[in-house]
């Protein structure tokens, strides 16, 4: 007997989800869990209805409203306040009724944004597929899921026949070894990944983060970097599950209990890729050598450590150089500036990136003894209702005001500025958000993407700083 | 599913690497909850200055290049958001296809559902083909599917590659849902099979 194939991650999530597969590798794939924003699911909804087509398994959907939700504290007397999110938010709404799905509507305290309340929930667990009209989808694959965006007509298949019609990715493995130093977390690994990589070195591939550096982050570190693996142009991310996520999992609400529990494990506990696997592609990182970095062009690509000046545009190759001259002018910066003494305006603390309770108690953290610079607009938008009483009832939530954030309610927020939380042309922005594309927070915004430490230090001295010299 | 076989016309030269979803339509025109209509928004913020008014600089509001159905861009077009309101946009302008050395995954595939047929081609061939772009409206290229070429004005023919089914089913505009839903029974018998082996799901 010959022994089977060493398998990665990915062929066994794969694998396990097949319902066909043509010979042309033109697959059908079953989706386990379909998380539903009001943004992308509008025309789906619409499709199913003018065809006469009901939604397949009402109990793996999941919809919830977060994308132009306010954010205001008061927001409930404001949702009325933009007649295109109103009809937005109703439609959903009445979609999610009408069709039955799970769902979570705006004044629900577990409401929030759809990737911190799937995992919150216990809705993403380890081996499902999971997709959703989002690209962010990919944050799930923390989990050991296999996770991905998908666009509105596959909502709309997925809604009708809960399969995606798709092929089979390359595998591509990021090993990121050894121990972080101090003031180094999981958003300086990821954008030290895509600086190192570009924002397409993932493209067609199924990213599986692995190495000390990524086993030993909590579940809302490996959710940041699951995050962003669509940033360096992977659709979907992947850490192997294991005790911390089990941990974090067990006893969910929508977790399996008792002896589905045992199941479950027994499963799980092979989700992991086999010894001599094949990666069609390996990047391998030293934790040791990652240090605290910001953004400072137009995609997350341009990542540099903190340390370090703005770079010269004719330092690049190829493309690069012209779309760095348009990244500097556009973010009003020179070549050789110190990235040190580039001042902000605003700090927005929240998204599917860093919109968790341990973002928000690293933030609690660097603000001790400290207060928000007077000038500047800090803000901290939690990812959901839950985590948003989690700070209150840890008495982060009191301190944090204390300290001059505002605190608002769940929401995407101005991670892309689709509700009113927008920055104003020019306006530069200390963020911890995922996406520093030309007008994504507001048109003219200028974005700097950090982790929550280094976004909270920046609040503090009014300019980009280096969380582990805050004095 | 709108067909695509056969397509003549001209196109707009937009030498950017890295284009992405919220460029090709910002967050502003999401809020829709239909799929027409978004061609007045797209390229908003470089086709459009903050007064409202036309960009001149912009290659789409320049009179050879405003009727344009091809669009040649570089490489990793469409990256970052999964909106489709990205491709709706383009299609809604009149744009049928684009030409790029590459392109995000979730765009490439979000362009089949609509008709709109992304080619991929070396960055060499991209080059020549910006080239001709910028003849406007006297450099029309041809787009032959079947054929899967390209073919310059001077006669030149560039072969392309492109997956065997979703060509098919751009050529004959093929509705994916029902094609799918043919096959409910072995969704059906998936369905059962993983009740009884991973019931916890």
């Amino acid at each position: 007997m010959t022994a089977a194939k060493p398998k990665t991650l990915y062929d066994k999530i794969w694998d396990a989800h097949l319902v066909e597969e043509a010979e042309d590798g033109t697959a059908l794939l079953y989706i386990d869990r379909h998380l539903v924003h009001e943004v992308t699911s509008p025309q789906a909804f619409e499709g199913l209805r003018e065809a006469g087509r009901a939604v397949r398994a009402p109990g793996r959907t999941i919809a919830v409203p977060d994308h132009n939700v306010p954010t205001d504290p008061d927001r409930a007397a404001k949702l009325d306040s933009n007649e295109e999110s109103r009809i937005q938010l109703e439609a959903l709404d009445r979609n999610a009724r009408d069709f039955g799905v799970h769902y979570y509507p705006v004044d629900d305290i577990r409401q929030g944004i759809v990737h911190i309340i799937g995992p919150e929930q216990g809705w993403t667990l380890p081996g499902m597929t999971v997709v959703c009209g989002d690209s962010h989808t990919a944050t799930h694959g923390a989990f050991g899921a296999l996770a991905h965006g998908i666009g509105t007509s596959e909502v709309e298949h997925v809604l009708a026949t809960q399969t995606l019609i798709t092929s089979k990715s390359k595998n591509m493995k990021v090993q990121v070894d050894g121990t972080l130093p101090p003031g180094v977390t999981a958003k300086d690994i990821v954008l030290s990944i895509i600086a190192k990589t570009g924002t397409a070195g993932g493209t067609g591939h199924v990213i599986e983060y692995c190495g000390e550096a990524i086993r030993s982050l909590s579940m809302e570190g490996r959710m940041t970097v699951c995050n962003m693996a669509i940033e360096g142009g992977a659709r979907a991310g992947l850490i192997a599950p294991d005790e911390t996520t089990f941990d974090y999992v067990r006893g969910r609400t929508h977790a399996p209990k008792g002896a589905q529990w045992e199941a479950a494990m027994a499963w799980w506990q092979t989700l992991h890729s086999d010894e001599g696997a094949h990666f069609d592609k390996v990047v391998t990182l030293d934790a040791a050598e990652i240090t605290p970095v910001v953004t400072w062009g137009t995609s997350p690509e341009d990542a540099l450590p903190i340390t370090g000046a703005v770079p010269d545009p004719a330092s690049f190759e190829g493309g690069k150089v012209d779309s760095a001259k348009r990244a500097l002018e556009y973010m009003g910066l020179k070549a050789g500036t110190r990235l040190q003494d580039i001042a902000v305006d605003t700090v927005f603390i929240g998204s599917c990136t860093n919109g968790r309770i341990e973002d928000l108690r690293e933030v609690a953290r660097v603000m001790e003894g400290r207060r928000v610079k007077d000038g500047i607009r800090a803000m901290i938008v939690p990812g959901s209702g839950l985590v948003r009483a989690q700070a209150e009832e840890e008495g982060i939530a009191q301190k944090l005001q204390e300290a001059g954030f505002e605190w608002r309610q769940a929401g995407c927020s101005m991670c892309l500025g689709m509700n009113p939380d927008q920055l104003a042309p020019g306006e530069r922005c200390a963020a911890t958000s995922n996406r520093n594309f030309e007008g994504r927070q507001g048109r003219g915004g200028r974005t700097h993407l950090m982790s929550p430490a280094m976004a909270a230090a920046a609040a503090v001295t009014g300019r980009l700083t280096d969380v582990r010299e805050l004095a | 599913m709108d067909k695509f076989d056969k397509l003549t016309g001209i196109a707009a030269p937009l030498p950017m690497v890295n284009v992405d979803t919220d460029m090709i339509i910002p967050k502003q025109y999401l809020k829709t909850i239909k799929r027409s209509g978004l061609g007045k928004a797209l390229f908003d913020e470089m086709r459009y200055l903050d007064d409202g008014s036309e960009n001149p600089d912009f290659v789409l509001n320049q009179p050879a290049w405003r009727d344009s159905e091809i669009l040649v861009a570089g490489e990793n077009f469409g990256c970052g958001s999964s909106r489709e309101h990205a491709p709706w946009a383009l299609k809604d302008f009149g744009i049928r296809c684009v030409i790029a050395p590459s392109y995000a995954d979730i765009f490439y595939n979000n362009c089949f559902k609509n008709g709109i047929l992304p080619i991929a081609l070396p960055q060499a061939e991209v080059d020549a083909l910006m080239e001709e772009a910028r003849k406007g409206a006297n450099a029309r290229l041809a787009v032959d599917l079947e054929a899967q070429t390209v073919t310059t004005t001077d006669g030149r023919e560039i072969r392309f590659e492109i997956d065997p089914f979703r060509k098919h089913c751009l050529l004959n505009g093929l509705d994916d849902i029902a094609l799918t839903l043919e096959k409910a029974p072995a969704i059906a018998s998936y369905e059962d099979r993983v009740a009884a082996e991973r019931p916890w799901v």
